[in-house]
């Protein structure tokens, strides 16, 4: 039996869902020409109105807006409610630059918990679970976001946040905690963690998992499955929208749903801005429909996906989303040649080896080198060398056909990568462009 | 009787080499031979040590990746072609040498011992016994 937390939403007729979203769009765009003067400026620039959005066929006439908008507004250009009505902030990890600082009121708060409620319910999650929470607290807006929805839906939860491996591991034994939340890298280390103590996947109480804030493959999903002996759930979100729970999996797992009653997704094509019809790659583009301290308008998330409204067997009638390929933003350009990590970690786990990795980019002479640093493991090691070589050579290979790039591979000694506690580090690019 | 060899990943950067024999030493592990096997990025360490429980156990605590293979210790004659009557014999069994390295008896013996990994184990053991070698097994290595 499937279960939802807010069925009128989650199940709601295309009908109803597009009358609601047209009305909140309305309202939206309106508080925004009266709040957001960055943005309405933007309108009056390219010369639209309240007026000229009736409904949400009418939202390719509105600009777009990108991350360099919310640095140029930073800090509170983009506020979109007083800030005797704003209670909290999140801000973004800054690793590809300024910070973005994102506005909450208690009704943002309120509809984010929400949308994680939503996400976890979809996992499985009920009153009588214990949901540990193993995302950062903090400025980060994972920990958060899942505490509250973990509230939401009357879990016993355990705000852990992250770091302190062993002690994660002896909660979720002491407390037989049944719904992990963390970054899929951190739930990956707490994997192999158990396995070192000789737990297998029938000694760890866990049953499900949420994990999202970074770009995973299948593979890892997979990996992490059978490990831990779990059901392993994709969540997505920014923290310019909220945060994660702007969409999620169900049972199918073939795509998150949209929370689209909050957060209306277009998909456009990054080069010329047009519009995409639903079911082609592009840039993933939102608008927020309900938020209040960070309203944004057409918000383009660098995301490379694609939209599906094929019928779900889960009975949810939101938009599915395909995991995005990953954030343009990690996307490395090598030689000419689109990277991305979530491909280097497939070939990987595909032969054997952990996700943990690094990969390494620099300029050489003029031409882009790329290096892969690999982990050895027990299972991968043995004392012929020759054997070890031909290991490493078809990791080349591997490579090679994912990426139509010549890689050079290198084992490292196990632990040697460090271990993310939030986001894992898994680029390090020394180009001077 | 083989006798096992540990067999260790290392990367190939000052101070790898230097840590993990740090890492014996305090366990009061006693090295009886040694030889490295190298690339230009990593290693394999391999060793006959005094108590193999023990080195797997320390190695495994402190991270290292470790695997036990099966070696033939025999006892090289101190003459003039020793190590030759040895190999002759292993060639006319036709025993693969896969690699070898040498190894003293002892504190109190004046004796060397040739480890050898052969891509046919028990072939080579049986022809070696048969020829007249002294062959050290696993308990011989720990009391050395």
């Amino acid at each position: 039996m499937e279960r939802y937390f807010q069925p009128e939403m989650e199940c709601a007729s295309r009908e109803d869902m597009v009358a609601l979203q047209n009305e909140k769009l309305k309202k939206q765009v309106q508080h925004v020409w009266e709040n957001v003067p960055y943005y309405r400026a933007k309108m009056e620039e390219k010369g639209v109105t309240p007026d000229d959005i009736q409904s949400i066929d009418d939202l390719y006439k509105l600009p777009l807006i990108s991350k360099k908008d919310l640095r140029e507004a930073y800090p509170y250009g983009l506020m979109g409610a007083p800030l005797r009505d704003c209670v909290r902030i999140h801000s973004t990890s800054g690793t590809t630059g300024k910070r973005v600082v994102a506005f909450y009121t208690q009704n943002d708060i309120d509809l984010w918990e929400d949308c994680c409620a939503r996400a976890l319910v979809a996992a499985g999650a009920t009153k009588d679970d214990v949901c540990q929470v193993s995302y950062g607290f903090g400025l980060f807006t994972g920990g958060a976001g899942l505490n509250g929805g973990s509230h939401k839906v009357g879990c016993l939860t355990i705000p852990m946040s992250s770091g302190n491996t062993d002690r994660q591991i002896m909660f979720i034994e002491d407390l037989q905690a049944t719904i992990l939340c963390a970054t899929p890298s951190y739930a990956a280390y707490l994997g192999e963690r158990f396995k070192e103590l000789g737990m297998g996947p029938d000694d760890i109480p866990l049953k499900a998992g949420i994990f999202g804030a970074e770009a995973w493959s299948e593979e890892m999903r997979q990996d992490i499955q059978n490990t831990l002996g779990i059901k392993a759930y994709d969540i997505y979100g920014l923290t310019e929208l909220s945060g994660p729970g702007v969409s999620f999996e169900c049972s199918e797992q073939t795509g998150m749903h949209v929370n689209e009653d909050h957060f209306l997704p277009e998909i456009i094509d990054p080069d010329t801005e047009e519009v995409l019809p639903v079911g082609t790659e592009g840039e993933l583009v939102f608008t927020s429909l309900d938020k209040e301290g960070f309203p944004l308008l057409r918000y383009r998330t660098r995301d490379i996906c694609v939209l599906s409204r094929a019928k779900c067997s889960c009975g949810r009638t939101l938009i599915k989303m395909k995991k995005p390929k990953g954030r343009s933003d990690d996307m490395l350009i090598i030689r000419g040649v689109n990277v991305f990590p979530s491909q280097i970690e497939a070939v990987l786990i595909n032969q054997g080896y952990q996700a943990n990795y690094q990969i390494l980019v620099d300029r050489v002479n003029n031409t882009d080198t790329l290096e892969v640093l690999v982990e050895m493991t027990p299972e991968m090691f043995t004392d012929n060398l020759g054997e070890i070589n031909a290991r490493q050579r078809k990791i080349v290979e591997g490579l090679k056909s994912m990426l139509g790039l010549k890689a050079k591979v290198t084992l490292v000694a196990p632990k040697t990568i460090t271990r993310s506690e939030g986001k894992a580090v898994r680029v390090v690019d020394k180009r001077k462009i | 009787m083989a006798i096992r060899q540990i067999s260790v990943f290392l990367e190939n950067r000052p101070g790898m080499l230097d840590a993990m024999t740090g890492v014996l030493a305090e366990a009061g592990i006693d090295i009886r031979a040694l030889s490295l096997a190298e690339t230009k990025d990593f290693g394999i360490v391999r060793m006959i040590v005094d108590d193999v429980y023990e080195t797997t156990t320390v190695l495994k605590e402190n991270g290292y990746v470790n695997s036990l293979t099966p070696v033939i210790a025999v006892l090289i004659p101190d003459e003039v072609g020793g190590l030759h009557t040895v190999l002759e014999t292993l060639t006319i069994a036709q025993v693969n040498v896969e690699y070898m390295y040498a190894s003293l008896a002892g504190k109190k013996e004046d004796k060397a011992y040739m480890i050898f990994r052969v891509g046919e184990t028990e072939r080579a053991e049986n022809a070696l016994r048969r020829a007249g070698f002294e062959i050290a097994d696993q308990d011989m290595i720990e009391l050395m």
